[in-house]
C-alpha cells in the first residue's frame, strides 16, 4: 500500500488538490516533471542563462550525459548509479541539492519516488500540453441513462471510479435562471419563467437554449468575457489616463459572438485583421484588441519606451488569451520551466512589432450608407460634368500642362527639437518629424536646423498625415486636427550660431484654411477669451487668439496641407543660415491631462530662394500622382486627378458647390484605434532583461520550437503569426479556450491555471474531456455556439447544486462535477441582475461608453490624479447594461471594482471571486441600486398582484427566478409590516427613501399610500441584496 | 511562506468553515463575540484574520507618508555646500555618461541648495531649515540618504516604489502586508489609503493595488471629509432602525438558503453584511476627529472637519489604534520643476508638522515600536537646474527617505552621495532592498513571501533585494 498513500501525498503538495487520481505507477508528467520543475530547474532548467554546472535535468538525454562533471545525472534503471540521487540524499550540506539557501528541500517520499522513478527507466514525456490533442474514445459508464452528451460520459465515468453518483436535476426554476445568466447575463422573467414551467414538450429545454443563444444579450454576455483577456478599458492608464475611443472594438467583439464568428476567423481578425485582402471596417476594429494597452503621455517620458511596455503586454496578452501559456518569463530569460526561449519570445515580438499605433474612423452601418449615397452623389455629379464636357480630358490634360513644374524649388531643413523636452519627436527620413509622447496644450514649441541657402525668400511649413496620428492627423487633437497661434523664425550666420536676428514674416498663402470660426468647446481654456482658427494669416498676425486652421469638415479632414510664409525681404546668407522655427500653439484647452491637445502632429519644413512664392494650391496627393506618366495612372489616380481639376473650372461653379453641399452631410464617425502595418517592419533585437536601451542583435520572427512548426507557405508577417496561432495543430489554443468558456459555467476550469498551460501549470481534473472538447470545438468549425449548446445540454450542467457535507469535504471545490455550479455571478451581472429585475434596464445595444453614477469626487484631485469628466447620465443612458459603462483604468468603476472586475491594465483570464464587507455596502446603499430598490418595488405594487403575499411571491421570483417557500414569504411579511407601520408613522417622511426626487414621487396604483411605497422599497433593497439573487445557482 | 492558491480559494474556505460549523464552533457564536466587543480567534473563514509571519515581527503596523512627485533631497536632507559651489557650472562630464533625464538636456548648469542646513539632536541629523519639526524628532529617524530606484518618469517610479516593478498589475506593499499578516480590524479594511495632495498619485489606484493577490488585499480608498469609505452611510429614508431590520431579514433568508442547499459560501456572505453593518458604525467613530483633545490637535495641526495632512496623518494613527494593518497617505505636490524655493516652503509648511507629531505621538502613546512610520517619494531631483534658476527635474540616481519606529534604529544616518548629491558614494538602497528591509521588520523573510501566480512564485522583490541590516534596532 505504500506506494499508493506517497503518490497522494505528493500531488497534493504539489497542486493543493486531492481531486487527482491516484495510480500505482509514477507518472513522469504527474509526479516527476512538477518535482523537478519546482526543486531543479531554476537552475538545471531550460533557461541557459542561468544554467549551473551546464546541467539540464528537463530533457532525458541531458540527464543522462551529465554537466560539467560529465557525471551521469540519471542512469536509467540504477537509482544507487545515479548522480541525482546521490545528490539529493546527501548528507553533506556543500553537496546536497537542492542547495540549503535555495530554501528548498525534498522530503524523503519525493526522494524515494525520484528513486522509483530511476529505477523504472526514468522515462520522459513531452509536456501534455504540448503535443496536439487528439480525439479519445468515450469511456464507458455503468449509468449510460446519465449520458446526454459525450461530457456526460466522461464525468460519470471520473465519478463511477471514485465511488460516487452524480446529483439529481435541478429544478426547472433554478435550471432556466443558471441558462439565461450563463448565456445572456440576464436573469430570466416572470414572464419567461411561466412559460418554460407550462411547456410540456421534451425539448422545451433545448428550444430555450436556441432562443437565448439567438439573444443578442448572448453576445454582451460572452464579448465580456473576452474583454476580460483582451484587458479592454476606456482609458490609456498611467498618469494621464486620458480617455480613448475603443468601443467599436467592444462592440465588433459583441458582434462577433451574436453572429458567430468561427473562434480562428475571431483570432485571425483580431490580430492581422488589417493585412486580411480588402480588409474591411470591421477587420480594421478588430485589430483594436492588440492596441488595447496602456499609453503613456506623461511629460518627460520616453516615448519609445513605453511603445516597447505595450509590445511586451500585446506579448502577454497573446500569451495568455490565446495560447494559454505565460510567456512573459521569456522577456528578460529563457523560460525557467518552459521550452521557450528568450529568442522564441523576441522573434514572436518581431512579428508584432510591425505596427503603427493607428486610428481609424468608424460609422454605424447607416453611416456607411449614408457616407455611400454621398460618394454615389459626387461620381454622378462628376460623371455628369464629363458627359457634358466630351473633350474634359483634352481640357485636363492642357491644365496639367499649365501646373506642371509651376513650383518653384523648395529645400529641405532638417531640423531638431530646441525646445523643452516635454512632446518628443519622430525623425522621418524625408526631414519631417512627427510629435508623440506627452500633449501639452498651450506653449510654444521651438525647432533648429541648418541651409546651405545663401538666400531665402520664404519658409514653407508642410503638416502631414501620419498613421500614429488620431485618424492619421496632421494634427495630434482628436480629431487630428491642430491649430497654428503664431508662427516665427529667427535666423543665425552658421559661424555665430547664438547671434540670432528674428525674421520679419510678410505675407502668408496656405493650399486650405477653414473659414474664420470660434474654437470649438472642447478646447476651452477657461480664460474667457474668444479664440478662432481661420486663414493662415492669422498665424503671422502677432495674436495668440487667432490661429491658422485645416478643418475642412468630416470625411476630409485627414489629408496633407501647407502654408507659405514670405520673408518681408530676402534672408542673403553667404555662409548658409542656421533657423530657428517657433511654433505657438495656444489653442489647446486647460488640462492636459484629457484630450485638449490641439498641438501639430507630423510637419516640415522648408526654404525656397524664389520670387514671391504661394503655397502650392493643388493637394500633394495630387501632385504625386501627377509625377507619375499619364500612361500608368490608374483609373482611381486619374479620377483623383480629375475631382482636383474640376474644382479650378470656373464654369462648373454650380456642380462644384453641389458636391460640396453633399459633403455638408458627411457623417462624423467615431474613431478607434487599430494597427496598420509599417511598409518597412521595424528591426527587432533580442534584449538584455527585456531593456529596450540593450539590444543585443537582431532576430527574425519566428514562433517556438516546442509549438507547431509554422507551415511552409505562412505569410511573413503578422497574418502569418496570427494563422500559426489557430492552425489545427496547435497544441494549447483550443485546449485554452474551451478550458475558459469551462470556466466561465462551472466556476474552475478543467486545468484551473488557466492562464498556464504550461509545465508549472496543474494538470487537467478531466484531461481526455479536455482534450475531446477542444477537438470537438476546433472540428465543429470553431464554432462557440455549438461548444455552448454541448455544455448547457449536458446532464453535468444540469444537475442541482445542492451539496451534503459528505460530498462538500470530499470535493470542496467542485472538481468532480457531482453536483451543479454554484457561485456569485460576475460584477456586470450583479449590476445587470439589480437593473433587470427592477425593469430599470435599458436593453440598448452598444455605442460610446455610458456614465452611470459614481461618486463626483473619484475624479478630481486630490482623488485622481488630473480632473476627469464624469457627467452623469440622466436619461435612458443610466440604466445600461455594465459592459458599457466607462472603464477608466485609473479609477475604475467602484461597484465594479468591489466586486472583482479587472481593471484593464493586463490581460486577465481567470477573475478572482472575493466575498466581502464593501460588496454588502454596495448593494445596499449605492445609489443605483437603490433606484433598482425602488423601481421594482413599483413594479411589485403596479404588477404583483392584489395581496402583499402575491406582490412579495412576484418580487422575490424576479430577484431569484423561484417562487419563495412559506417561511420565506413569513419572514418577508413580517418585515413588510414593521415597516409600513414604522412608515406611517406622523414624522415619517416615506418619500426620502420610495422616490429617486422626493418632491416629484412617483404615481401610484391608486390604493397604495406612500408609507406602503416606502416599506415595500425597503422589502424589494433586501430582496435586491440576498445571496441568492446575486448568485448563479 | 509559500502558500498555494488553493488555501485561500474560497472552497478552502469554505470547507474549514465547515469544518467549523459541524464542530459546533458556528457562524453564531463568532458573530456573537464580535458583536461583545471579543476579539474572536482567527476562526479560519476570512483570508483577512490575523496570521503569523515567519519570526517574531518587530513592526505591526505601518503608516506610509508617499510624497508623491519626488522631494528634492538637496533641498531638504542631503547637504552639498560644495553644490553650491558649482552654481552656474556645467556638471563634470563623467558624471552623465548614460544617464536619462526627463525634460532637461542633462548637461544643465548645476544649481546650489537653496536652504540652509543645521544638525539636531544627539545624533546630530542634519536638516533643512524647512523641517524645523523634523528637526525636533531628529532621534527618532533613520534617514536614508542612499535611496535608488530604476524609474525616473512619475507613474513607473511610483509604481516601482508601491509594489517592486515598473509595470502595472503587481500587488503594493500594503497588499502583501494584508497577505502575510492579515488584519487585526474586524470592522475596518485592513489596508486603508488617503490622498491629501494637490492630485492623486500618477500611478493611480495602481499604487494601492493587489495585482495578482486576491482582491481582499488590496488598499480602501478613505475620505478625509463626507463617506470616509464609499457608499458606507444608508441611503436616504433608512435609518438604524431598518437597516438592521433588513440585515436581520437578510440573514433569516440566507440562513433559509444555506440549510436547503448547503454552500458554505452563503455563510460567508451572512458574516459579510453583519461586518458590513458594523463598519458602518465604527468607520466614522474613528474618523471623527473631535475626539481627540485639543493639545493632540494642535501638536498635528489638525482641525476637525478640515481636510489636510495633518487631520490625515492623526486619522492613520486613530485607524492603527483600532487594529488597521497598513495606512498609506499620498501626499502628491513634489514635483518642482519650476517654483522650488516657494513650493517646497509650502509643502513643508503643509506636511512637516503633522509628519513630526505623527511620530511623537506614537512614542506618546507607546505605538511607535510596533509602527513602522515611512517617509518618502518615488525619486530625487538633480542637481542640475531646470528652467531658469528655480526648478529641478527628475532623478533617480540618489535620493533621501526616512524610516521611524517599528524595530528601525533610530537616531541615525545612513548612506552618502557625492558632491552633488548626484549618486549614491555608500550604502546603496535600492526600492527592493528597502522592500526586503519593510518585509523583514514584519517578520518576513522577503524570499519567502511568495504567491503562486501564472506558475511562478511571485514576490515583493522579484529576484532582487537585500535586507538593510544597518537600520536595523
Amino acid at each position: 500500500m505504500r506506494p499508493r498513500t506517497l503518490l497522494l501525498v505528493v500531488v497534493c503538495a504539489g497542486c493543493g488538490a486531492s481531486f487527482l487520481s491516484a495510480a500505482d505507477t509514477v507518472d513522469f508528467q504527474r509526479d516527476v516533471r512538477p518535482l523537478l520543475a519546482d526543486n531543479c530547474f531554476t537552475c538545471h532548467g531550460p533557461d541557459a542563462g542561468s544554467r549551473k554546472a551546464k546541467l539540464r535535468l528537463d530533457v532525458r538525454e541531458h540527464a543522462l550525459k551529465g554537466g560539467r562533471s560529465k557525471e551521469p545525472a540519471i542512469v536509467p534503471g540504477k537509482p544507487e548509479a545515479s548522480e541525482l540521487v546521490r545528490r539529493i540524499e546527501s548528507a553533506d550540506e556543500n553537496e546536497v541539492m537542492p542547495p540549503p539557501k535555495s530554501g528548498k528541500k525534498l522530503t524523503p517520499q519525493q526522494v524515494d519516488l525520484l528513486r522509483r522513478w530511476i529505477a523504472a527507466g526514468a522515462s520522459y514525456q513531452q509536456h501534455w500540453a504540448f503535443v496536439p490533442p487528439v480525439r479519445p474514445p468515450l469511456p464507458k459508464v455503468r449509468d449510460t441513462r446519465w449520458v446526454r452528451t459525450p461530457i456526460d460520459a466522461f464525468i460519470l465515468a471520473r465519478l463511477e471510479r471514485e465511488g460516487l453518483r452524480p446529483s439529481p436535476e435541478a429544478g426547472k426554476e433554478t435550471l432556466l435562471r443558471r441558462l439565461a445568466l450563463d448565456l445572456t447575463g440576464l436573469p430570466p422573467t416572470p414572464e419567461e419563467i411561466d412559460a418554460f414551467l407550462k411547456d410540456p414538450s421534451p425539448t422545451a429545454y433545448e428550444r430555450t437554449v436556441e432562443r437565448l443563444l439567438a439573444s443578442p444579450h448572448y453576445g454582451e454576455r460572452w464579448a465580456r468575457w473576452w474583454l476580460d483577456a483582451a484587458r479592454y478599458a476606456d482609458s490609456d492608464g498611467f498618469e494621464k489616463d486620458k480617455p480613448r475611443s475603443v468601443w467599436p472594438y467592444r462592440d465588433w467583439v459583441v458582434r462577433a459572438f451574436n453572429r458567430d464568428l468561427p473562434y480562428d476567423r475571431f483570432i485571425i481578425e483580431q490580430i492581422a485583421g488589417d493585412l486580411l485582402p480588402n480588409a474591411t471596417q470591421d477587420q480594421l476594429v478588430a485589430t483594436g484588441f492588440l492596441r488595447n494597452s496602456m499609453i503613456n503621455e506623461e511629460g518627460g517620458i520616453d516615448p519609445e519606451q513605453f511603445r516597447m511596455e505595450a509590445m511586451f503586454d500585446r506579448m502577454d496578452a497573446l500569451g495568455k488569451s490565446v495560447l494559454g501559456l505565460t510567456i512573459q518569463c521569456a522577456q528578460c530569460h529563457d523560460h525557467k520551466y518552459d521550452p521557450i526561449t528568450r529568442e522564441d519570445y523576441y522573434r514572436m515580438f518581431a512579428y508584432l512589432n510591425d505596427t503603427h499605433e493607428a486610428s481609424v474612423a468608424v460609422y454605424s452601418e447607416e453611416e456607411q450608407r449614408k457616407r455611400e449615397e454621398i460618394f454615389r452623389g459626387i461620381r454622378a455629379v462628376e460623371e455628369e460634368l464629363r458627359r457634358r464636357t466630351p473633350d474634359w480630358r483634352e481640357k485636363m490634360a492642357a491644365w496639367e500642362a499649365r501646373v506642371h513644374n509651376d513650383q518653384p524649388a523648395w529645400h529641405i531643413v532638417r531640423v531638431v527639437n530646441a525646445g523643452d523636452n516635454s512632446q518628443r519627436y519622430v525623425y522621418h527620413e524625408d526631414g519631417s518629424l512627427t510629435a508623440w509622447g506627452y500633449a501639452p496644450t498651450k506653449w510654444t514649441s521651438q525647432f533648429t536646423g541648418s541651409t546651405d541657402r545663401k538666400r531665402i525668400t520664404a519658409i514653407r511649413l508642410e503638416v502631414l498625415t501620419d498613421p500614429n496620428l488620431p485618424l492619421g492627423g496632421p494634427g495630434r487633437s482628436p480629431l487630428g486636427l491642430f491649430a497654428l497661434s503664431e508662427i516665427t523664425v529667427e535666423a543665425a550666420d552658421p559661424q555665430t550660431p547664438d547671434k540670432r536676428t528674428r525674421v520679419k514674416l510678410a505675407s502668408a498663402t496656405a493650399d486650405f484654411a477653414n473659414e474664420e470660426k470660434p474654437l470649438e468647446p472642447m478646447f476651452d481654456d477657461r480664460s474667457g477669451k474668444k479664440r478662432v482658427t481661420g486663414p493662415v494669416t492669422f498665424a503671422i498676425d502677432g495674436k495668440d487668439e487667432t490661429a491658422w486652421g485645416i478643418d475642412a469638415g468630416p470625411g476630409r479632414r485627414n489629408v496633407d496641407r501647407k502654408a507659405v510664409f514670405v520673408l518681408e525681404k530676402p534672408l542673403e546668407m553667404p555662409h548658409g543660415a542656421i533657423l530657428t522655427f517657433h511654433l505657438k500653439q495656444m489653442h489647446g484647452g486647460w488640462n492636459s491631462d484629457d484630450n485638449q491637445t490641439n498641438n501639430l502632429g507630423r510637419f516640415r519644413f522648408s526654404v525656397t530662394c524664389a520670387d514671391h512664392p504661394i503655397a502650392d494650391p493643388l493637394p500633394r496627393s495630387v501632385r504625386n500622382i501627377l509625377a507619375i506618366p499619364p500612361e500608368r495612372r490608374t483609373p482611381a489616380q486619374i479620377a483623383a486627378v480629375f475631382s482636383y481639376w474640376r474644382t479650378t473650372v470656373p464654369e462648373w461653379k454650380e456642380a462644384n458647390e453641389r458636391i460640396e453641399a453633399l459633403w455638408k452631410h458627411h457623417p462624423v464617425g467615431a474613431s478607434q484605434l487599430t494597427l496598420a502595418a509599417r511598409e518597412k517592419p521595424r528591426t527587432t533585437y533580442l534584449l538584455q532583461r527585456g531593456d529596450f536601451l540593450k539590444p543585443e542583435r537582431p532576430v527574425t520572427p519566428g514562433v517556438p520550437a516546442a509549438l507547431h512548426p509554422l507551415p511552409a507557405d505562412a505569410e511573413p508577417n503578422r497574418l502569418g503569426l496570427a494563422k500559426w496561432l489557430v492552425a489545427r495543430n496547435a497544441p494549447t489554443t483550443a485546449r485554452a479556450i474551451v478550458n475558459r468558456v469551462w470556466q466561465a459555467y462551472f466556476g474552475t476550469g478543467l486545468v484551473s491555471t488557466s492562464e498556464d498551460f504550461g509545465t508549472q501549470g496543474e494538470p487537467p481534473s478531466h484531461p481526455e474531456l479536455l482534450d475531446w472538447l477542444a477537438v470537438e470545438f476546433r472540428d465543429s468549425g470553431w464554432s462557440f455556439k455549438q461548444l455552448h449548446r454541448l455544455i448547457v445540454t449536458s446532464s453535468t450542467y444540469r444537475q442541482s447544486a445542492k451539496v451534503t457535507p459528505q460530498l462538500w469535504q470530499r470535493d470542496p471545490a467542485n472538481r468532480l462535477l457531482a453536483r451543479g455550479p454554484r457561485f456569485r455571478v460576475e460584477g456586470e451581472m450583479v449590476r445587470d441582475i439589480a437593473l433587470t429585475v427592477s425593469g430599470l434596464l435599458n436593453p440598448q445595444l452598444g455605442g460610446p461608453p455610458v456614465y452611470p453614477p459614481a461618486p463626483d469626487f473619484l475624479f478630481k484631485p486630490p482623488a485622481s490624479y488630473g480632473p476627469k469628466t464624469w457627467i452623469e447620465d440622466k436619461g435612458e443612458n443610466r440604466y445600461r447594461r455594465a459592459l458599457y459603462t466607462f472603464r477608466f483604468r485609473s479609477v475604475p468603476y467602484p461597484v465594479l471594482t468591489n466586486f472583482d472586475t479587472p481593471n484593464g491594465d493586463a490581460s486577465c483570464v481567470r477573475r478572482v471571486r472575493s466575498n466581502t464587507p464593501l460588496q454588502a455596502l454596495t448593494t445596499l446603499n449605492e445609489t443605483l441600486f437603490l433606484e433598482c430598490a425602488r423601481g421594482l418595488a413599483q413594479k411589485a405594487l403596479a404588477e404583483g398582484g392584489a395581496s402583499d403575499r402575491d406582490r412579495i411571491v412576484y418580487a422575490f421570483r424576479r430577484c431569484t427566478g423561484r417562487k419563495p417557500t412559506d417561511r420565506e414569504i413569513g419572514v418577508l411579511l413580517a418585515f413588510l409590516e414593521k415597516q409600513t407601520q414604522k412608515f406611517s408613522a406622523a414624522d415619517a417622511k416615506p418619500w426620502e427613501l420610495a422616490a429617486n426626487d422626493p418632491s416629484h414621487p412617483p404615481t401610484l396604483p391608486t390604493e397604495i399610500r406612500p408609507a406602503q411605497a416606502a416599506a415595500w422599497t425597503a422589502l424589494a433593497r433586501l430582496l435586491l441584496n440576498l445571496d441568492e439573487t446575486i448568485t448563479k445557482e | 511562506m509559500r502558500t498555494p492558491p488553493y488555501f485561500h480559494s474560497p472552497a478552502h474556505l469554505a470547507a474549514r468553515r465547515w469544518f467549523l460549523k459541524q464542530c459546533g464552533i458556528g457562524l453564531g457564536a463568532i458573530a456573537l463575540a464580535d458583536l461583545l466587543g471579543v476579539k474572536a480567534a482567527p476562526s479560519g473563514d476570512d483570508p483577512l484574520a490575523p496570521k503569523k509571519p515567519h519570526f517574531t515581527p518587530k513592526a505591526k503596523n505601518v503608516i506610509f507618508l508617499f510624497m508623491a512627485g519626488g522631494p528634492s533631497h538637496l533641498e531638504l536632507f542631503d547637504h552639498k555646500p560644495d553644490l553650491a559651489r558649482w552654481d552656474g557650472k556645467l556638471p563634470p562630464p563623467h558624471l552623465l555618461k548614460g544617464y536619462r533625464a526627463a525634460f532637461i538636456n542633462p548637461n544643465s548648469k548645476l544649481l546650489g541648495p537653496k536652504f540652509r542646513f543645521a544638525r539636531h539632536g544627539q545624533s546630530g541629523a542634519e536638516l533643512s531649515e524647512l523641517l524645523p519639526h523634523l528637526a525636533t524628532v531628529a532621534d527618532d529617524l533613520c534617514i536614508i540618504k542612499s535611496m535608488v530606484t530604476d524609474a525616473f518618469n512619475h507613474a513607473p517610479a511610483q509604481i516601482f516604489l508601491s509594489t517592486g516593478a515598473q509595470q502595472f498589475g503587481r500587488p503594493s506593499l500594503g497588499a502583501w502586508t494584508l497577505y502575510g499578516l492579515g488584519s487585526e480590524s474586524r470592522d475596518l479594511p485592513g489596508f486603508v489609503v488617503f490622498s491629501t495632495g494637490s492630485k492623486g498619485p500618477s500611478g493611480g489606484n495602481s499604487n494601492w493595488g493587489s495585482g495578482f493577490l486576491p482582491t481582499v488585499y488590496q488598499g480602501v480608498q478613505f475620505r478625509t471629509g463626507g463617506d470616509p469609505v464609499l457608499y458606507l452611510s444608508n441611503p436616504p429614508g433608512v435609518d438604524h432602525a431598518l437597516q438592521k431590520d433588513t440585515l436581520d431579514g437578510l440573514k433569516a433568508l440566507d440562513q433559509m438558503r444555506l440549510d436547503e442547499v448547503g454552500d458554505p459560501e452563503i455563510a460567508t456572505r451572512i458574516n459579510s453584511f453583519e461586518r458590513a453593518f458594523r463598519m458602518q458604525a465604527t468607520a466614522p467613530d474613528v474618523m471623527d476627529l473631535t475626539k481627540e483633545p485639543k493639545h493632540v490637535l494642535e501638536m498635528y495641526g489638525a482641525e476637525p472637519g478640515k481636510p489636510s495632512f495633518a487631520s490625515t496623518c492623526l486619522l492613520a494613527r486613530r485607524l492603527i489604534q483600532k487594529g488597521v494593518r497598513f495606512v498609506e497617505i499620498f501626499h502628491e505636490s513634489w514635483d518642482q520643476h519650476s517654483d522650488l524655493v516657494g513650493a517646497l516652503k509650502r509643502n513643508c509648511k503643509a506636511t512637516d508638522q503633522a509628519s513630526a507629531a505623527l511620530v511623537k505621538d506614537l512614542k506618546r502613546l507607546g505605538l511607535l515600536d510596533s509602527t513602522l512610520v515611512i517617509w518618502g517619494g518615488e525619486f530625487g531631483r538633480t542637481p542640475m537646474v531646470q528652467g531658469g534658476a528655480d526648478g529641478r527635474d527628475h532623478h533617480p540616481n540618489c535620493f533621501t527617505m526616512w524610516l521611524a519606529g517599528g524595530g528601525v534604529k533610530p537616531g541615525v544616518t545612513i548612506g552618502e552621495s557625492d558632491e552633488f548629491g548626484f549618486n549614491v558614494t555608500a550604502d546603496k538602497v535600492h526600492i527592493h532592498d528597502l522592500h526586503a528591509t519593510i518585509l523583514h521588520l514584519l517578520g518576513f523573510d522577503h524570499t519567502r513571501l511568495t504567491y503562486r501566480f501564472q506558475g511562478r512564485d511571485f514576490r515583493l522583490t522579484d529576484v532582487h533585494g537585500n535586507v538593510v541590516t544597518k537600520l536595523l534596532a
